[in-house]
């Protein structure tokens, strides 16, 4: 396949079925290969459409300065994007993310003020809301508020699904910003009947989740539960023997949150198969295994592996 | 057998410090009224008015319960019930 420029390749992945993880011929598991994007993770569809979206909007003046809080992958399809369109970026994250990203971001040219680890993503986005109220002339996207970060998907990865799946049953992905499930599932749900969509949620370790009070807690803007049928909590044990899972059986080498989106679709195919039900679940590949190697995810036992994990964010 | 409920950090005040507590119930509310009998204090940081406190996420055997029917869901000797608080997580 040929195109004018490397922006044009976003999305249109392809979709890969896992026979040997499926529980049977008529209970099918499908992979869609968001690490087959430019820069490697779906959160270029995002990261593409918030640009352009904020350049349609008379938002960026040519060399303008664009902050955002994330901890990697929309910063790295930020950079790329931003470095593209002549704009500059910053990215808030919080600092027990991998080296890989933060090499990466520094290699785009990208600046990174770090949030303390403590409090996770949370932080980060207090951070930078802080930030943004300091310099009125930066232009913060903000993938969790962003309108554009679920039409992204709404317009591309709910099409090519329904496209090369008419008979999807579940759409599973991760949830972060919620951008994947909300643009998906609004498409799936208009264009498919009875389709359910489904979050993988990462459940950390307790360090993530610190002392934060009760009342102080963070839903991202764009969610909205009435687009969901189900919600998984996924831990970091059962994700990353799912991650191993796919690169034995299947020779997918994905990112940690894949093999956690992989668990709650198994629990649903299964579940289907027990009771004789017709399945096809689609399950969002986010990224390749690439940017977790230096988490040691991928080495020595499992025991070991998630020993290795805790207080890490790993998706 | 009894319902293991696993509580987080922030809320071990009520727990005498303990990481996970047991209780019993046919739903998730009798199940939390059951637990704030023996440690009182911990419904209201759940339980509002409208339901469960929006920043307070709690799972049933990792489902979470908002599509199970919130505090009407069902649960069972034997069941795992994790409390979280909500953060920002995922792919970032």
């Amino acid at each position: 396949m040929r195109y004018d420029s490397l922006l044009d390749s976003l999305g249109r992945t392809p979709l890969v079925g896992l026979p040997r993880l499926s529980p049977g011929p008529a209970t099918r598991l499908w992979a869609k290969l968001e690490d087959r994007n430019p820069t490697g993770s779906v959160k270029d569809r995002a990261a593409f459409f918030m640009v352009s979206q904020a350049e349609k909007d008379g938002l960026l003046k040519p060399g303008a300065t664009l902050l955002e809080p994330t901890s990697g992958n929309t910063g790295i399809s930020l950079a790329m994007v931003a470095k593209l369109r002549g704009y500059r970026l910053i990215c808030v994250m919080p600092e027990n993310t991998s080296a890989e990203r933060k090499q990466l971001l520094e290699m785009y040219g990208a600046s990174i003020i770090y949030s303390p680890a403590a409090g996770g993503s949370n932080e980060a986005v207090r951070v930078a809301k802080q930030l943004a109220a300091e310099n009125p002339d930066w232009a913060m996207l903000y993938q969790y508020g962003n309108e554009a970060n679920s039409q992204a998907h709404y317009e591309t990865t709910g099409p090519e699904l329904a496209t090369d799946l008419p008979s999807i049953t579940h759409f599973v992905a991760g949830l972060g910003t919620s951008g994947t499930l909300m643009g998906t599932g609004r498409y799936l749900r208009e264009h498919v009947p009875g389709v359910q969509i489904v979050a993988a949620e990462p459940r950390y370790g307790e360090l993530v989740y610190g002392l934060r009070n009760m009342d102080e807690g963070f839903v991202p803007e764009l969610y909205d539960e009435s687009v969901l049928t189900s919600r998984f909590s996924v831990s970091s044990g059962d994700a990353l023997r799912r991650t191993r899972e796919l690169l034995d059986l299947e020779g997918l080498f994905a990112g940690i949150s894949s093999g956690a989106a992989l668990h709650a679709a198994l629990a649903l195919a299964e579940k289907a198969a027990a009771a004789g039900q017709r399945a096809d679940v689609a399950v969002m590949i986010a990224d390749g295994g690439w940017r977790y190697l230096s988490t040691g995810a991928y080495s020595g036992t499992l025991e070991e592996a998630e020993a290795r994990l805790e207080g890490q964010l790993w998706a | 057998m009894a319902i293991e409920v696993r509580i987080p950090t922030i809320l071990r005040n009520y727990t005498d410090g303990a990481k996970s507590v047991e209780g019993s119930g046919d739903t998730l509310a009798d199940l939390i009224a059951d637990l704030d009998s023996r440690h009182g204090g911990l419904q209201e940081r759940l339980v509002d008015d409208s339901g469960l406190r929006r920043f307070v996420n709690v799972y049933l055997n990792d489902e979470d319960v908002r599509f199970l029917g919130g505090l009407d869901a069902p649960v069972k000797d034997g069941d795992t019930v994790t409390v979280l608080p909500a953060v920002a997580g995922g792919k970032l």
